[in-house]
């Protein structure tokens, strides 16, 4: 029974190994393609429309939402100490420095990145890679590089757009309803957020996040089984693999970049 | 190491091929001949698609050779591969279309990526090849507008867009009504005399074999045998002689049926 159980972990182990070797050769194809292929900006283009363009109404209505609950939730705390003037720091550093770049990241996950593995895995059922491959033309370079290119660019300006948005929201409730200063609210965000540890580090966060999903959505879309189950399948895996992936490397690059 | 047959223009040589446990093939030997039409029959799972697959190199052998115009595609890198590929043409059984693309986008693909000719010179191709599957007017519409046989038309119409030599079709009567089967069987029959493709076409369906095929190879329990429609249909493998009549003793069949309800 022991030794069964030892077994089970260990091709576990072993599997989740090759999947990591599988998924580095995928992204080495994916970066080769993109240094020796001939650019496809039209194609960069759409995908961006389809990545960035189209979750803008997710990503503002839950920016302003998110900021509306920190407005609220900081200026309850902030009164107690009377340091309710100091609403703007608390707001402008909780979404600049972790929640803008990381729920944008959950956000783009669970509408593009899904619907990018689903893309994918149904053109592999529906032998549509297959029928590329027979026209001599290279899947990655035609349909997986610009999808991954679009989401590496969509993320930063997706999270740029929540954190302005999310802000905004805790303006609204925090100045509009609640009665705080407006000039202290800007002045005290603007004098606690520092664009070198803060806002790069924040864009930093949305770039790696956009490989993340970028890489990984391609990966399982294209790895897919050629069946429903496999695309439903390679779907849910995108959306836990990548919401996991982007909460262990937030943890890795705040503490890195000594934000 | 060369081809075993000048005469074939794709052979298999002793191919072993296994899904996990399952062997489909362990010795597998047949031959395509050049400009023929040549028609893959078996019952389903025998093999027939897998071997289409093996022809344009989509799926690599556990041990053989695979001959497709003087080239073993077992042996070559994606980039050789892709130099082989560009005298195949594939029409899938599903079609294979491109939704996003409209069917003349489709039909230009091949043509577009390979960026050898003008944008004017592609559009006159493609409409020349819709022509061909007639279907010149369908070139605005998108694939999810079209009837099956018409998708199956516009697929045919992007495999041969780019002149291939050899052209491997799966299944392409399969799902169609009997007018889209004999449009479509003249469709391939009137290819392989105007332009001398090498047709590899796997059916199940036997009149439009018996029609079409200048050889058939049978494909059952890993092994292949070849001839013609009327030697196989005459041949001594009992279990050949009944795929050809099964048909025939359905459509007999019917008749009795509908009478006893009578």
């Amino acid at each position: 029974m022991r030794v069964r159980s030892i077994e089970a972990i260990g091709a576990r182990t072993l599997g989740f190994v090759s999947e990591l070797g599988r998924m580095a050769f995928f992204a080495g194809h994916v970066a080769l393609t993109l240094v020796t292929r001939r650019p496809r900006p039209g194609r960069v283009v759409q995908e961006i429309y389809d990545v960035g363009v189209l979750s803008l109404l997710i990503v503002c209505g839950s920016g302003l939402a998110v900021g509306a609950v920190l407005g609220l939730q900081g200026y309850n705390t902030l009164v107690r100490f009377g340091a309710a003037e100091s609403l703007g720091a608390v707001v402008g550093l909780s979404l600049v420095r972790e929640l803008g770049p990381v729920l944008t990241g959950l956000l783009v996950t669970g509408r593009a990145g899904s619907a990018m593995a689903a893309e994918i895995g149904t053109m592999v059922a529906t032998e549509q890679l297959d029928g590329l491959r027979m026209m001599a033309i290279d899947p990655v370079d035609l349909v997986v590089t610009p999808k991954a290119v679009a989401m590496v660019f969509a993320m930063p300006l997706l999270s740029c757009i929540f954190t302005v948005t999310a802000i905004f929201g805790g303006y609204l409730v925090g100045v509009v309803l609640l009665g705080v200063d407006g000039g202290n609210y800007l002045t005290s965000l603007e004098s606690a957020v520092d664009f070198e540890n803060d806002v790069a580090g924040s864009l930093l966060k949305a770039l790696v996040f956009g490989v993340l999903v970028g890489l990984i959505a391609t990966f399982r879309g294209y790895t897919s089984k050629p069946t429903a189950a496999g695309v439903s399948q390679a779907t849910t895996s995108t959306v836990v693999v990548a919401s996991v992936s982007i909460l262990v490397f937030d943890y890795f690059i705040t503490a890195l970049w000594g934000m | 190491m060369t081809a075993p047959d000048p005469e074939a223009h794709v052979a298999l040589e002793k191919v072993r091929v296994a899904f996990g446990p399952r062997t489909v093939f362990e010795e597998l030997d047949c031959r395509f001949p050049r400009g023929r039409i040549s028609v893959l029959m078996g019952g389903s799972g025998s093999g027939k698609s897998t071997i289409l697959r093996l022809i344009g190199g989509l799926l690599r052998p556990a041990r053989g050779h695979v001959w497709v115009a003087g080239d073993d595609v077992t042996r070559l890198s994606d980039r050789e591969l892709n130099r082989v590929r560009r005298r195949l043409g594939m029409l899938f059984q599903g079609s294979a279309l491109f939704d996003s693309l409209s069917v003349a986008e489709n039909v230009a693909l091949p043509l577009r990526e390979r960026r050898e000719l003008s944008s004017r010179e592609i559009e006159a191709e493609v409409q020349r090849r819709l022509s061909d599957v007639g279907l010149e007017d369908a070139g605005s519409l998108m694939p999810g507008q079209l009837s099956g046989g018409m998708q199956r038309r516009v697929g045919l119409a992007r495999a041969i867009v780019s002149s291939p030599e050899i052209l491997l079709c799966d299944e392409p009567f399969s799902g169609l009504d009997p007018l889209n089967v004999r449009r479509i069987e003249a469709l391939l029959v009137d290819l392989n005399r105007r332009y001398g493709h090498t047709l590899i076409v796997t059916s199940h369906h036997v009149p439009s074999t018996r029609r079409m095929a200048q050889q058939v190879v049978f494909v059952r329990e890993g092994r292949a045998v070849s001839g013609t429609p009327a030697e196989l249909e005459r041949g001594a493998d009992p279990a050949i002689v009944e795929f050809f009549r099964a048909e025939e003793s359905e459509a007999v069949a019917l008749p009795s049926a509908g009478g006893s309800r009578a």
